[in-house]
């Protein structure tokens, strides 16, 4: 990783006129070239798929090569514009490799190709809190939907797309949740480093992502899609034009995905500062490093199932068609081959912020260290095994299912122990009921009920009843936005005082937090009753006696609606408005990322580090004989 | 005032609140949990319910109310900066940790093999050809399912196809499902029966109905935009009175029968298209 030199940062640009700085590598040309690149793909299309070359399109006049090929233009042109090919063609034609593009250059710099990593996170933490509250309105008008046992607000196909757009967001936008923002901010100064591996590729991963998140949204201008998040064949071969957004959505997705996880396994394994250890890594840094082993494996087998698909609606394939000498049954495998380890990307980093500031508000250190860390690799192992688990009636393999049953069952105990590590942190610990600390335990408590209520949906006679209804919908719901959501509020709300230098009103986080908590239980709680009542996911129509119950979660999703709302205005009120400076060390952390100055400089360190000991070095050596201190206070 | 002793009362606490739950999982929310019991599979699935709400209780107890016992017991006084014990594991309870989750997880799996087996497939989907097949006569069934209903064919009765489920309680049912364009799931609610419906794939499902009732039937798996209206009541009747209805049902569609193929475990539909 020193091949290259690191020159000393040159002088800041003398100020151009704004016209002169639009013009040139940035949003701006990116958008315009996005749309030339989106028509010129539009065009080549329309000559390769003309009117009725392909059989479905006798029935209709829709001509999916021509909009593939248009989004895939609209992608390229978008990423020229940004400034991605200079490099490449730069060093075709013989020039010096450098390192940086865009670096402390001023607000502009978060608007464009940058590669520091600190730019990149707070891109990543913008970017995706936008596509999270675009799902969350969906996730509102299905509710809104649903006050109803018949489709009243929006059409049966519309409330499909809604409910599709929802979870396709969530599931595709949030697998970075963590190690978007986070991840690409604070892994490379936890391991004492002054970038990532691949500073350019990490930009890469950002704006394929935002490019991705816009194509996912401009299904409704093609009809939307109705397979939900799942995509499953051969409905997906059935659906109008709306499906390839969600194609090449997920296909971008999957790209930016391992693309972000190859070059944090890349950053982990290479560029430690002298001392940090294995054995002395941060444990969210291990988290991170698992996850990226999840999201490399994983999300390719992703992109070739959607290339299938793309094929099979595109050129008359037929892959997944059984009429054409296909299987159905091949998508679902190669599908939750990629979404079982998928569901654990989104787990997995939240393990990894809720343990790291466990210790900080406990002032203990991390308890059980080592076995946090076999915890993590081992659901990153046993998350490979249990895909078909999700196919248990299917009739699929059905001789395997106590295998499958057995696999799933076993990632409980791995998962035992991050909880393990949990209680045993807190144990006799000086808890301080700060915001971040309150998510933490409250993921604790959603993560216990999710995963609890996954033990009853591996079991085959259960799963029968359970599967497929609102039960699995409240159970992943308890672990994806009870774990992931939970954890990524208290990353926000420890981390982000340190990369804007401001502190949030403390008092609006508690009103969000008690208000999102209480709120969340109250949406997904009866969601398991409805679902022992015989109700299924995705529907517009359903029994008239689950009217009551379906009105009270409604009423509770609108309330957790506003305590995210509250939360938006703390941010805008906190970080634009009141501007009031954070302390350097709020929290009195003794991770490393606290010990650098705020803001942090663009090389992170005048002088790389040298580690003596892991970031948990809190606690008094004996322990406390003497009782509880004094009530006056120490 | 000395430090009590957490670790024993909080020992006691647990136990206390487990002894308190169990019955209550057992006798009040156990018999909420299930489909019911309107068939052996039905009640089978209840009963597993059951006892994994048993098996879960000690467990949810034990970390909710470490938390809570956490939260007001090892507090930070206010305007505090204590620390706490600087302890970073203890390989005694992490070993009866790993030995305890692992036994019971073992027993987990173990058990419900032996119940998903001995129950013939507990009433779930097992494929063309499931491992554990009810031994004696069965009355072959087979729903097939399309967009947006599924119909039934009684192979034994002629091939006659119905738009509505009857079914002969006490009696050993096999359910053949499958699909004639996308994916569908066939739920029979109160009959604990939940089968994928692929096209061209026969999927075997197997349930004995105990007693007369009406069930629901749904489509449990996301098949187009009217899938939540694939909706219909089956019902379970007397011996006699299912001859009567499938020997009625055999004149009403008659006609609609000598249109239909031949009967098969699978049928080759065409291809699915846009706008079908």
């Amino acid at each position: 990783m020193s091949t290259t030199t690191e020159s000393a940062p040159t002088p800041q640009p003398t100020r151009r006129p704004l016209w002169r700085r639009l013009l040139g590598f940035n949003l701006l040309t990116a958008v315009l070239l996005g749309v030339a690149g989106y028509y010129v793909g539009w065009y080549i299309g329309r000559q390769i798929g003309f009117e009725g070359s392909f059989h479905y399109q006798k029935k209709s006049d829709e001509n999916d090569v021509a909009l593939l090929l248009a989004y895939f233009g609209g992608v390229v042109g978008f990423l020229i514009g940004l400034g991605f090919a200079n490099y490449p063609i730069s060093r075709l034609l013989g020039r010096p490799p450098s390192l940086r593009e865009k670096e402390g250059e001023g607000v502009g710099r978060y608007f464009g190709l940058c590669t520091d990593h600190k730019v990149v996170g707070m891109q990543y933490l913008v970017g995706i809190g936008v596509f999270f509250f675009v799902g969350g309105v969906n996730a509102m008008l299905i509710r809104t939907e649903l006050l109803h046992d018949t489709p009243t607000v929006v059409g049966p196909g519309q409330y499909l797309s809604i409910v599709g757009i929802h979870g396709t967001m969530m599931m595709g936008m949030m697998t970075s949740g963590i190690l978007g923002p986070f991840g690409n901010y604070f892994v490379p100064i936890m391991i004492g480093a002054r970038r990532m591996a691949f500073p350019r590729i990490e930009a890469l991963t950002f704006w394929l992502l935002m490019a991705a998140g816009f194509i996912l949204a401009s299904t409704i201008f093609f009809g939307g899609f109705p397979t939900g998040w799942t995509g499953y064949q051969p409905l997906n071969d059935q659906a109008v034009l709306g499906m390839d957004s969600y194609i090449m959505f997920f296909a971008l997705v999957g790209t930016s995905m391992a693309l972000l996880g190859l070059n944090m396994i890349a950053t982990i394994m290479t560029m430690r500062a002298p001392g940090m250890t294995w054995s002395r890594l941060p444990i969210f840094v291990w988290s991170v490093y698992a996850t990226s082993v999840l999201m490399v494996l994983a999300a390719p087998m992703l992109v070739a199932t959607l290339l299938m698909s793309a094929l099979d609606r595109t050129i008359d394939t037929s892959f997944f068609i059984t009429g054409g000498g296909g299987s159905s049954y091949l998508y679902q495998n190669l599908f939750w081959f990629f979404g079982h380890p998928e569901v654990y990307v989104l787990a997995l980093p939240g393990f990894g912020v809720v343990l790291e500031l466990l210790p900080v508000f406990a002032r203990k250190p991390l308890w059980g260290y080592r076995l946090a860390v076999a915890g993590m690799l081992g659901v990153t192992l046993m998350s490979f095994f249990v895909w078909q688990h999700h196919l248990f009636v299917s009739g699929i393999n059905a001789d395997l299912r106590p295998f499958y049953m057995l696999s799933t069952e076993i990632i409980s105990i791995p998962t035992g122990f991050i909880f393990l590590c949990f209680m045993g942190t807190l144990w006799k610990s000086r808890i301080t009921l700060s915001v971040p600390m309150l998510f933490c335990l409250a993921w604790a408590f959603n993560f216990l009920i999710g995963g609890t209520s996954g033990v009853v949906l591996s079991d085959v006679p259960t799963d029968t009843q359970l599967h497929g209804s609102f039960f699995v919908m409240a159970h992943f719901h308890y672990t994806i936005m009870g774990g992931l959501i939970f954890s990524f509020f208290a990353a926000i709300y420890y981390w982000v005082p340190k990369m804007t230098g401001l502190r949030f009103n403390e008092r609006l986080a508690k009103w969000h937090f008690w208000i999102m908590f209480i709120a969340f239980n109250s949406t997904f709680m009866p969601l398991f009753a409805l679902g022992i009542k015989g109700m299924p996911r995705r529907v517009t129509t359903y029994a008239e006696n689950l009217v009551g119950l379906n009105t009270w979660v409604s009423i509770s999703a609108f309330v957790l609606g506003f305590s995210m709302l509250i939360f938006i205005v703390n941010a805008v009120y906190s970080m634009i408005f009141a501007r009031i400076p954070a302390e350097s060390n709020p929290w009195r952390s003794k991770s490393i990322e606290w010990q650098l100055p705020t803001p942090v400089p663009v090389h992170n360190f005048d002088q790389i580090p040298v580690f003596d000991s892991d970031p948990y070095d809190y606690g008094t050596p004996q322990p406390i004989a003497t009782g509880r201190p004094a009530s006056a206070g120490a | 005032m000395s430090e009590p002793n957490h670790a024993r009362r909080f020992t006691l606490l647990w136990l206390l609140a487990t002894v308190i739950a169990l019955p209550i999982v057992i006798w009040v929310i156990g018999p909420l949990i299930g489909p019911g019991n309107g068939s052996d599979q039905a009640s089978g699935q209840g009963t597993d319910a059951t006892v994994l709400a048993v098996i879960a209780t000690p467990v949810i107890l034990l970390v909710m109310l470490y938390l809570l016992y956490s939260v007001i017991f090892f507090r930070q006084p206010s305007g505090g900066a204590l620390e706490g014990p600087a302890v970073r594991g203890d390989s005694k309870v992490q070993t009866t940790w790993i030995v305890i989750t692992s036994v019971l997880v073992l027993i987990v799996a173990v058990y419900g093999t032996v119940r998903l087996e001995s129950a013939n497939g507990a009433g779930s989907g097992s494929g063309a050809t499931p491992l554990s097949v009810p031994s004696g006569p069965k009355l072959p069934v087979q729903v097939i399912a399309q967009q947006w209903y599924f119909t039934y064919r009684f192979p034994t009765y002629g091939g006659v196809e119905t738009p509505h489920l009857v079914l002969p309680v006490n009696t050993q049912i096999e359910l053949n499902v499958t699909s004639l364009d996308v994916i569908h799931s066939f739920w029979a609610y109160q009959l604990g029966v939940k089968a994928d419906a692929n096209p061209q794939v026969n999927n075997v499902a197997f349930v004995k109905p105990t007693k007369v009732m009406r069930f629901e039937v749904r489509c449990s798996e996301l098949c187009g935009i009217w899938h939540g209206s694939m909706f219909d009541y089956g019902h379970v009747v007397s011996v006699p009175a299912f001859k009567q209805w499938i020997a009625r049902a055999q004149v009403t569609y008659a006609a609609a029968k000598a249109a239909l193929p031949p009967y098969s475990k699978t049928y080759a539909p065409e291809p699915t298209r846009r706008g079908g």
